[in-house]
């Protein structure tokens, strides 16, 4: 068991390192939350659940906390992503379309 | 909602001695009065056998998408010539309740290379890392299409 929950902690690092390593390599705020919230949810999701494998009587709380996070890390970085494009923050140069200004409370700020 | 909390507090004590869980029955009793308007509000449909059996096959396919997703932003990350194609798209939704439309919100969010940027009325605004089609059905036969199919079974 001890095995099996140093094999998961070990993968959700990974995942957290290659989140990180997005956050510096994408072009614009948009991609960068894509890469954080993805990664860092499944990475702190993989790593919480390791440490509960690892140590059986810690599982019921871990698990509880994972889902927790697995619950609350996409509203945080919907709640990011919202206010900067409202705030009129531009997309990369090379995105392809951009179908927010249809709607009126989009595109009018200037950033 | 009285279940959940004791639910709760019994995974947080991880003790069945009669008297923690006396003291955490009393303080689930009482937030569960307090709060039971707001749970009301939230509209949650009564639990069935069916929509028990639709949300343990929504959360497995949930669970694939975001292993999915994972390695699809890995393989971005890594690869030298960072292939990526972003742009915004509207999708339309079929659901109604706002819960639902959360969680299928929070769904595309956690799946691969789709992120939501607005709820609006039944139009969701979605950064999506890769472009392949333009109009707003065929973005939403891709995008949303997978999740709706279960959370409108359970749901309505």
């Amino acid at each position: 068991m001890t095995l099996v929950g140093t094999i998961v902690t070990a993968i959700g690092t990974m995942f957290l390192f290659l989140g990180s390593l997005g956050v510096f390599r994408f072009p614009d705020v948009y991609n960068r939350l894509q890469a954080g919230t993805k990664c860092t949810t499944l990475g702190a999701f993989l790593t919480i659940i390791g440490v509960g494998l690892m140590e059986p009587s810690w599982f019921a709380k871990c698990l509880l906390i994972a889902c927790f996070i697995l619950l609350t890390n996409p509203i945080s970085s919907h709640a990011l992503g919202r206010a900067s494009r409202k705030s009129g923050v531009p997309l990369w140069e090379g995105s392809v379309l951009d179908k927010s200004e249809e709607f009126e409370s989009y595109g009018k700020t200037e950033g | 909602m009285l279940g959940m909390s004791l639910l709760v507090w019994l995974a947080l004590t991880q003790s069945l001695e009669a008297q923690e869980v006396l003291v955490g029955t009393g303080a689930c009793l009482a937030l569960s009065l307090v709060l039971s308007t707001h749970y009301i509000r939230l509209g949650l449909p009564p639990l069935t056998i069916k929509r028990a059996v639709f949300f343990a096959v929504y959360l497995v396919v949930l669970l694939w998408e975001i292993m999915k997703a994972n390695l699809d932003v890995a393989y971005r990350v890594v690869h030298p010539r960072m292939p990526i194609n972003p742009g915004v798209v509207v999708i339309r939704t079929a659901l109604t309740s706002d819960i639902a439309k959360m969680i299928l919100a929070n769904s595309i969010t956690l799946t691969p290379g789709t992120f939501t940027l607005d709820v609006i009325g039944d139009k969701l605004l979605i950064h999506w890392i890769n472009v392949k089609v333009e109009e707003i059905d065929a973005a939403t036969e891709l995008i949303g299409e997978r999740f709706e199919k279960y959370l409108r079974v359970i749901f309505q």
